[in-house]
């Protein structure tokens, strides 16, 4: 075997045919919403293209525009593949984001915490035991409420219900780790803190969080339909998956089911595959579980 | 080697000066409210090191012994600066070595006991090396490799070794480089806490050869803490033996192998495996020192060895006995036997 721990890792995760299946249809998707603009026939937030004439089409019908509308048209004539593949373009760009940023600051602070110890430790962690006891929903749907909507809202919104995972799951990495000798051997050089904590200790702790991102993004993704389909998430020019289910909320039982259905598929189908993937990479970070 | 006691001031380079180390156990939320409506609860407090006063000399190698859990590793990261005792004061050429909650000094250095757990596992040995000297500028950033290069093949390692990483290398290789770790910032004592215990003993004894090869080429002095008085009569130019966080006896180290005075150092002597010569058997047979350590929790009263002293009196029973020092031959003791002038004969004593 030659390569350095990443080919191992590969090698292992690889053993996992569910999960290679899952990292596959993630990669497409992704692939997918970041072509959108040369994928999808048709600009969904282009109004002058839309017609009223092609409204509520179901899949298979070719509209006005010439092609045909493969997962039928919604109530304002948009076609629904177009409109997914944008929404998933917003649905992934948020969740990324405010996954990476609750990463950095969850991160940060867990570290920290954990690293001076003491009142501040205690004071710190009871903070983030508290906000973990609530649902991250509620916080976000709050959040929202106070900040307002927006793309850069939305996601300090959910950067800020979310960060307390990665904080605990930090915490407790760092703690354990923070009692090896490697640490205690660089602080007696002596180095500043400061340098042993990010140069460190934080690369010794990262791969739990990678897979506590990997879930954390998945959720972010979720959260976000959650509050756009409640309509508290991005404004209406910015249909994400969430909205376009709540666009065919009211169509569901006039048996127009594609308006919902499809955005509802393919929200399922990523949030699914992002959890079998990280689920494969917890089962290869954590000892206990290898075989 | 002459004793501390009689050495100048200015040749001492270490002084630690009633040195203690108490942990406090965390308390219960029920035992804090019994605390606080008076009610009279023992300290629940462990005594890892108590009042321990050690000098070393410029250039000496002082071998600090005792069984597992009698306070040694604590008071080697003590002595290194790690820790902050409770009580008592370390200073080296007359500066603290730790002062505002940090370490200040570079240099005392540590090489740890295991070197599958004192080198990060995601760095490579070089950029480990280097990373104290280029921080404290003993090298620049440009001559770091260079300088890696110098120290690894000075613990006899192939400069190539700079780009691996630890889980590439053998625990000797490891402890070789976690030896050049602690040299490169050139230190003026090395603190080696059990530095072979966890190694195979071939390795062992070609990393006591190279702390020997080393101290001659560096003039280090050392404080070298084990639970192997084989392996520290190899090193030691002195030896302090600690016996549940306090000491016991401390002296020349021909004088403590020779004539060991306290009954624990004796009994030590005593459980040292050797090869019996023939006709030796049962006169060298191996004798663990009997009973076990007792808990510091719950330390005996009065000499905290009596227990499982075969010398005990009633006074052991009741009174600590003081620990004297005779500045003369470098010696210190605290047994209540010697108070009474008795001449000890030892059982390791006989050669």
């Amino acid at each position: 075997m030659t390569g350095g721990p990443l080919a191992a890792f590969w090698h292992d995760f690889r053993g996992n045919r569910v999960a290679v299946a899952a990292l596959v249809v993630v990669l497409l998707l992704l692939a997918g919403a970041l072509s959108a603009p040369w994928l999808a026939p048709q600009d969904p937030y282009d109004q002058v293209t839309l017609s009223l004439l092609d409204a509520r089409r179901p899949p298979g019908f070719v509209g006005s525009g010439g092609y045909v509308h493969l997962l039928g048209t919604d109530p304002s004539g948009r076609d629904m593949l177009s409109a997914i593949l944008y929404g998933l373009r917003i649905s992934l760009q948020i969740g990324v984001f405010a996954g990476a940023c609750a990463l950095v600051a969850g991160t940060t602070i867990g570290l920290v915490a954990a690293f001076v110890g003491g009142r501040l430790e205690q004071a710190i962690m009871r903070v983030v035991d508290l906000q973990l006891s609530f649902p991250a929903i509620l916080l976000a749907l709050i959040l929202v409420a106070l900040l307002g909507q927006g793309r850069g809202q939305l996601i300090a919104a959910l950067a800020a219900a979310q960060y307390a995972y990665f904080a605990r799951t930090a915490h407790g990495a760092a703690a354990a780790e923070r009692r090896k000798d490697y640490i205690e051997a660089v602080l007696a050089t002596p180095l500043p803190a400061a340098r042993v904590v990010f140069r460190h200790l934080l690369p010794n702790i990262l791969p739990p969080l990678i897979v506590v991102a990997t879930v954390q993004i998945a959720n972010a993704i979720a959260l976000e339909a959650t509050l756009s389909f409640l309509g508290l998430g991005l404004p209406i020019t910015e249909p994400s998956l969430g909205m376009l289910i709540a666009n065919g909320f009211q169509h569901l039982m006039n048996g127009r089911y594609w308006i919902s259905i499809y955005p509802g598929v393919a929200l399922m189908v990523l949030v699914v595959a992002i959890n079998l993937v990280g689920d494969q990479v917890r089962d290869q970070v954590n000892p206990r579980l290898r075989r | 080697m002459p004793s501390p006691a009689v050495a100048g001031a200015d040749r001492v380079l270490l002084d630690a000066v009633g040195v203690s180390m108490r942990f406090q156990r965390r308390l219960s939320l029920g035992e804090r409210i019994a605390g606080r409506l008076g009610a009279g609860l023992p300290p629940a407090s462990v005594g890892a090191v108590e009042d321990v006063s050690l000098r070393i000399v410029r250039g000496e190698t002082l071998g600090l012994v005792g069984e597992s859990g009698c306070g040694k590793t604590t008071l080697g990261r003590i002595v290194a600066g790690i820790l902050a005792p409770t009580g008592g004061t370390v200073r080296l050429d007359g500066a603290p070595v730790r002062a505002g909650g940090r370490k200040l000094t570079t240099r005392v250095q540590t090489v740890f006991q295991d070197p599958f757990a004192s080198l990060n596992p995601r760095r490579r040995v070089g950029a480990q090396i280097a990373e104290g000297p280029v921080a404290h500028g003993a090298t620049t950033a440009a001559g770091a490799a260079a300088y890696v290069a110098g120290w690894l093949e000075r613990v006899g390692l192939d400069p190539a070794y700079a780009g691996r990483f630890p889980h590439q290398l053998s625990g000797g290789q490891r402890q070789r480089v976690a030896i050049a770790r602690a040299l490169a910032m050139r230190p003026d004592l090395l603190v080696c806490d059990e530095p072979v215990a966890s190694l195979d003993v071939s390795i062992q004894a070609q990393i006591i050869n190279l702390l020997l090869d080393l101290r001659a080429e560096l003039g280090l002095t050392c404080l070298f803490i084990s639970h192997d008085l084989g392996v520290v009569r190899h090193l030691a130019d002195r030896v302090a033996v600690m016996y549940l966080g306090r000491l016991v006896e401390e002296g020349p180290a021909a004088t403590i192998y020779a004539a060991p005075a306290h009954p624990y150092t004796q009994a030590l002597l005593a459980s040292v495996p050797r090869i019996a010569r023939r006709g030796d058997i049962g006169r060298h047979a191996f004798r663990p020192v009997a009973g076990e350590l007792p808990s510091p929790l719950a330390p005996p009263a009065g000499c905290a060895f009596h227990p499982r002293c075969p010398h005990a009196m009633p006074v052991c029973r009741s009174r600590r006995p003081d620990y004297c020092v005779d500045e003369g031959q470098g010696r210190g003791l605290a047994c209540h036997l010697a108070d009474r002038g008795e001449p000890l004969a030892g059982p390791a004593s006989s050669h």
